[in-house]
């Protein structure tokens, strides 16, 4: 979230989209409430009616997977209706850019691409140049050339007549829906998009959330209270889990990670620390070499110098251009490429897409250690459905944890708080917490290398080990280390902090090994001060739920992320009946400004309010996908339609598709006509491991099931609770029918399509009867950016069970 | 002393079922059995184990297409409980009023025998259940060990959205007039209070009672 959850109350309307929030994040209806009691309007568009549709005051039917067309559908309204934010979009926005002549889009390809390799040259994504190396611009906005006119060009083919064809939602609905949320385009209203699986598991995932920042910008509506743009993380843990570098492509603090073509911190360095000629930008990743040189001061301590560029070189490469997502490792796990595996806190045998090929993959392993609650499908898969125990070699260990209950430590939400949690109590039996599993697997796992001299063993040997207290992992030793300390006495900015004190803020970072840092966006957590995300202060200046003394919020606790858009030149607030900042008195007043830096009318002092972008603005032209700089409407991988509506290119031309046996996929055919969509519920959490052994949750949610329209199931003769048998060319699931009026047909290119959804939430181990994983069904493919699977959109057939 | 009330803003509900599950949770009621159906709607009905239910029901509607009308069913407490006027007939005082005005069931109501069968039929609610293995009828008890500890009922302690809402009386009444006149503009003419001066468990609906509950008035 670039906002928090409290902030939802702020907005005068929210947008939930791609989410299901009042049954997938229960809590956040206490803050969509309070804004509805003050006026809000609230929409949900969504293929199903849900829980939440049923408190908003407009809601609407799209088809799965053409939220692109609908998003652009609104920009075009926003555009040719200039009810766009001119002054925020001039000044803090890339809009007034000239985009480079080598730029093109002709019907469905961006220029660039290469058919062969699948792939597109980024090289003429970009603006034209001044003599002084500035991006050129028209502040006017008229020059045909400009990143608005181009926006406007692009989106004009969106009209309301071929989005309702692609969509499948009712031209008045689109327009009702348009107009109310472009009514938060003036200065003093605020509109807020609430979205989590249902945008980003899609071949478009990552292209869908940019049209929405399209609009957001547009209406001046990031960086203000009750605006901005706000995923809702699907794991109470998640957020700082993406933070501290789980992903392959980043390292802690989302330094990008390092590749075997950058030998050398030098190398590194040059390559991905940006450069600016714009003279108001604050550009703040030009600091990144501090941050690298610190983190790897917190990997390796003393033995870290400068010399031997502080261990740069111990630490894994990825290859250029190659991913190493979960899809890729079990595709690889599946050709036989992997030898071990950690399932540590998850259960990739459901909730992965494509789970046969999952639970095949699992079969070609040596070993296996799953670290979980409870026995689930990964741990047990060997003797799963379909599965022959004496046919497979997998070696499997189960250690059993504890629950997040029975531990203290960190939890960061969607809203980047960073809450501290004591322990409630012990965990049962001999589970242990993770951090001491771990503890104890790296301390054997260095004897071993001490006493066979391990191939490569400077990394482990030389790991810094100062976490551990009376041989237990230590979680405020590693919140301190997460932090950083001053390495030796260093003097900055006139004041001198002795070694060993902790770092007060990430502005003190060095770049030459005299601090370290696990993670320089979570500096200024732990302090002198102590541990800020314990703190409980109710303190509440602004009246507009900023908190700032709750916990602790990334970055340096600033609540509202690009705060200094909601201010002027002169820095005075846009909205003054939102006034989270505003220059007074020669200093800022109300939350943690982006940067310290005046307002902009200061000639040579004010910064522009985008820091983390090189250039000081937002991105409304965004080079840095791999699949376009603006979003376009394609049909998902599968897909109920022969021909895409806006172009000649049917699907994301850079979608990735994989190609093992386990790897089918099928399109327009009539053997699997429906489209289908999974989804969670309430009542569990994830793929159930956690909720499907507690007896009142599976009292409520006992079984699979499968939700269908009225006029579906009346075509396949099939009544509410009959079961069912769910069927796509990767697998199938027996599901209880649940035929209802929240889902309807929709009529697409004048054909009507019918389309059905199932939760992903049960698994064959518990309970006995429950059904199986609704993955079981999804495709191997998803986002090219991300590679986030595309279960939100496939084609299945559905019979009655026993039935043709 | 007017005693204790409750809320239910069924305008403001999710149907999270956070109020249903905290119920068993805080009552230590086990969890039944049960199937899918056909509905997000699960035990089926309140029983012996179940003293709050969160019903579905849907409808079609001009706006937004339809609606999905959500209610959290239990114990009215009524201010003059029928129950207990049956009840008495048979054994008296196995089900009394306590100073919060919270109607209880008590360990004598396995006295009742046969006649358990019209005390049920007594509710105009259908709210008491038989827990056919001690054969003792039971329902919600208005969490009478919190209140008096100073806690709110486990139900609206687990509310997140103000659905749920418990208090003094008077308060509760103003609450529920705020309400409704918030609700009447939002939903129009058809939003009511179901019963305000006859129950303790008041329900504001924004529509007929029965679309919500065929036992949501009489």
């Amino acid at each position: 979230m670039t906002n928090h959850w409290i902030d939802i109350r702020n907005a005068d309307c929210i947008l939930i989209m791609g989410s299901n929030a009042a049954e997938n994040h229960p809590i956040s209806f206490k803050w969509v409430t309070k804004a509805q009691e003050k006026g809000a309007t609230l929409i949900h568009v969504d293929p199903r009616f849900t829980r939440t549709s049923a408190k908003a005051d407009i809601y609407t039917y799209l088809r799965s997977g053409t939220d692109i067309a609908f998003l652009g559908g609104m920009i075009n309204y926003i555009l040719t209706k200039e009810l766009y934010a001119k002054e925020y979009t001039a000044n803090y926005t890339n809009a007034p850019f000239i985009v480079s002549s080598k730029f093109g889009f002709n019907d469905g390809l961006f220029s660039g691409y290469d058919p062969k390799t699948h792939k597109y040259d980024k090289a003429g994504w970009t603006f034209e140049k001044d003599e002084k190396g500035r991006d050129k611009r028209d502040l006017t906005m008229q020059d045909p050339n400009c990143v608005l006119q181009r926006l406007k060009k692009h989106f004009s083919r969106y009209t309301p007549e071929i989005v309702s064809s692609i969509t499948g939602t009712p031209i008045p609905d689109l327009l009702k829906v348009y107009a109310a949320y472009a009514a938060t385009g003036p200065d003093d209203k605020a509109g807020t998009i609430m979205y989590a699986m249902g945008w980003t598991q899609h071949t478009v995932g990552v292209q869908n959330i940019r049209a929405m920042c399209i609009i957001q910008l547009l209406l001046g509506n990031i960086g203000i209270a009750g605006g901005g743009v706000n995923a809702l993380r699907g794991e109470s843990n998640v957020q700082a889990s993406t933070d501290h570098g789980l992903l392959f492509h980043i390292w802690p603090g989302y330094l990008g990670t390092p590749a075997a073509s950058n030998p050398t911190l030098e190398d590194y360095n040059k390559k991905n620390t940006p450069k600016t000629n714009e003279p108001l930008s604050a550009n703040w990743w030009q600091n990144k070499p501090k941050y690298m040189a610190s983190f790897l001061k917190s990997m390796f301590g003393d033995e870290a110098t400068k010399e031997n560029e502080f261990g740069y070189s111990w630490l894994p490469k990825v290859d250029d251009g190659v991913s190493y997502t979960w899809m890729d490792i079990f595709d690889q796990m599946y050709k036989g490429k992997f030898t071990g595996f950690f399932a540590w806190g998850q259960n990739p045998a459901c909730s992965g897409a494509n789970a046969n090929k999952t639970r095949q993959a699992l079969g070609k392993l040596d070993w296996m250690v799953n670290v979980n609650l409870f026995d689930n499908e990964t741990a047990s898969f060997w003797k799963g459905p379909g599965m022959d125990p004496k046919q497979i070699k997998t070696e499997v260990f189960f250690l059993p944890c504890a629950a997040s209950v029975e531990k203290e430590g960190s939890i960061t939400n969607s809203g980047r708080w960073m809450q501290w949690r004591y322990k409630a109590a012990d965990p049962p039996g001999d589970c242990k917490p993770d951090g001491d599993i771990m503890v104890e697997l790296f301390e054997h796992i260095r004897k071993l290398y001490k006493r066979y001299d391990g191939v490569f063993d400077t990394p482990i040997l030389n790991l810094r080990w100062d976490h551990v207290t009376g041989g237990k992992f230590d979680p405020h030793a590693v919140a301190k280390l997460i932090n950083g300390y001053f390495e030796k006495d260093t003097t900055v900015q006139d004041k001198t902090y002795k070694k060993g004190t902790l770092v007060p803020a990430f502005a003190m970072l060095q770049a030459d090994g005299a601090t370290s840092s696990g993670n320089w966006l979570f500096c200024n957590s732990y302090t002198d001060k102590g541990n800020m995300a314990a703190r409980r202060g109710k303190n509440d200046p602004t009246g507009l739920g900023l908190f700032p003394d709750w916990a602790w919020c990334w970055p340096v606790n600033r609540r509202i992320i690009y705060n200094r858009a909601s201010v002027n030149a002169a820095g005075k607030p846009l909205a003054p009946n939102k006034n989270i900042l505003e220059w007074k008195d020669g200093k800022w007043v109300g939350d943690v400004p982006d940067g310290p830096w005046p307002p902009l009318d200061q000639k040579d002092k004010g910064r522009l309010p985008f820091i983390m972008k090189t250039d000081g603005v937002a991105a409304i032209f965004g080079p840095g996908l791999v699949d376009g700089p603006f979003p376009e409407h394609y049909e998902p991988l599968e897909c109920p339609v022969e021909k895409n509506e806006m172009s000649a290119q049917r699907i994301n031309p850079v979608a990735p598709i994989y190609g093992t046996a386990a790897d089918t996929y099928t399109t327009c055919d009539p053997r699997y006509p429906f489209v289908c969509s999974t989804y969670r519920v309430t009542e569990h959490w994830q793929t159930g491991v956690m909720t499907r052994w507690q007896p009142w949750l599976l009292e409520t949610q006992p079984q699979m099931f499968v939700e269908m329209s009225e006029e579906l199931a009346k075509l396949l003769e099939i009544k509410n609770g009959d079961p069912c048998i769910v069927s796509s060319p990767r697998g199938q699931v027996e599901a209880a029918a649940i035929v209802t009026k929240r889902l309807r047909p929709f009529i697409i290119q004048g054909t009507t399509i019918h389309q059905v959804g199932i939760p992903w939430c049960y698994g064959w181990v518990h309970p006995k009867n429950g059904g199986d994983s609704a993955n079981l069904l999804t495709p191997s493919t998803g986002d090219p950016n991300t590679r986030i699977p595309e279960s939100k959109a496939f084609m299945v057939n559905v019979v009655k069970k026993g039935g043709k | 002393m007017d005693g204790k009330s409750f809320l239910i803003d069924t305008t403001k509900c999710t149907a999270c079922r956070g109020c249903q599950i905290a119920c068993k949770e805080w009552n230590k009621l086990p969890a039944g059995e049960t199937k899918q159906t056909g509905t997000f709607q699960n035990p089926p009905d309140l029983n012996a184990s179940t003293y709050r239910l969160v019903r579905f029901q849907e409808y079609p509607s001009e706006k937004n297409y339809m609606v999905w009308y959500f209610f959290t069913e239990a114990c009215r407490h009524c201010m003059s409980p029928p129950c207990k006027t049956e009840a008495d007939k048979y054994v008296k005082d196995c089900i009394t009023v306590d100073k919060n005005g919270g109607v209880q069931f008590n360990e004598k109501t396995k006295e009742l025998g046969a006649n358990a069968e019209k005390v049920k039929a007594g509710c105009p609610y259908n709210i008491p259940r038989l827990n056919e293995a001690t054969k003792a009828l039971v329902k919600c008890h208005m969490c009478y060990m919190r209140v008096d500890a100073g806690l709110l009922p486990a139900c609206v302690k687990s509310c997140p959205t103000g659905a749920l809402n418990f208090g003094e009386r008077n308060d509760i009444l103003k609450l529920a007039q705020t309400r409704l006149a918030e609700a009447k503009k939002k939903f129009g003419d058809k939003a009511e209070l179901i019963n305000p001066d006859e129950v303790r468990a008041i329900f504001l609906v924004a529509d007929t009672p029965a679309k919500y509950c065929e036992f949501a008035t009489y």
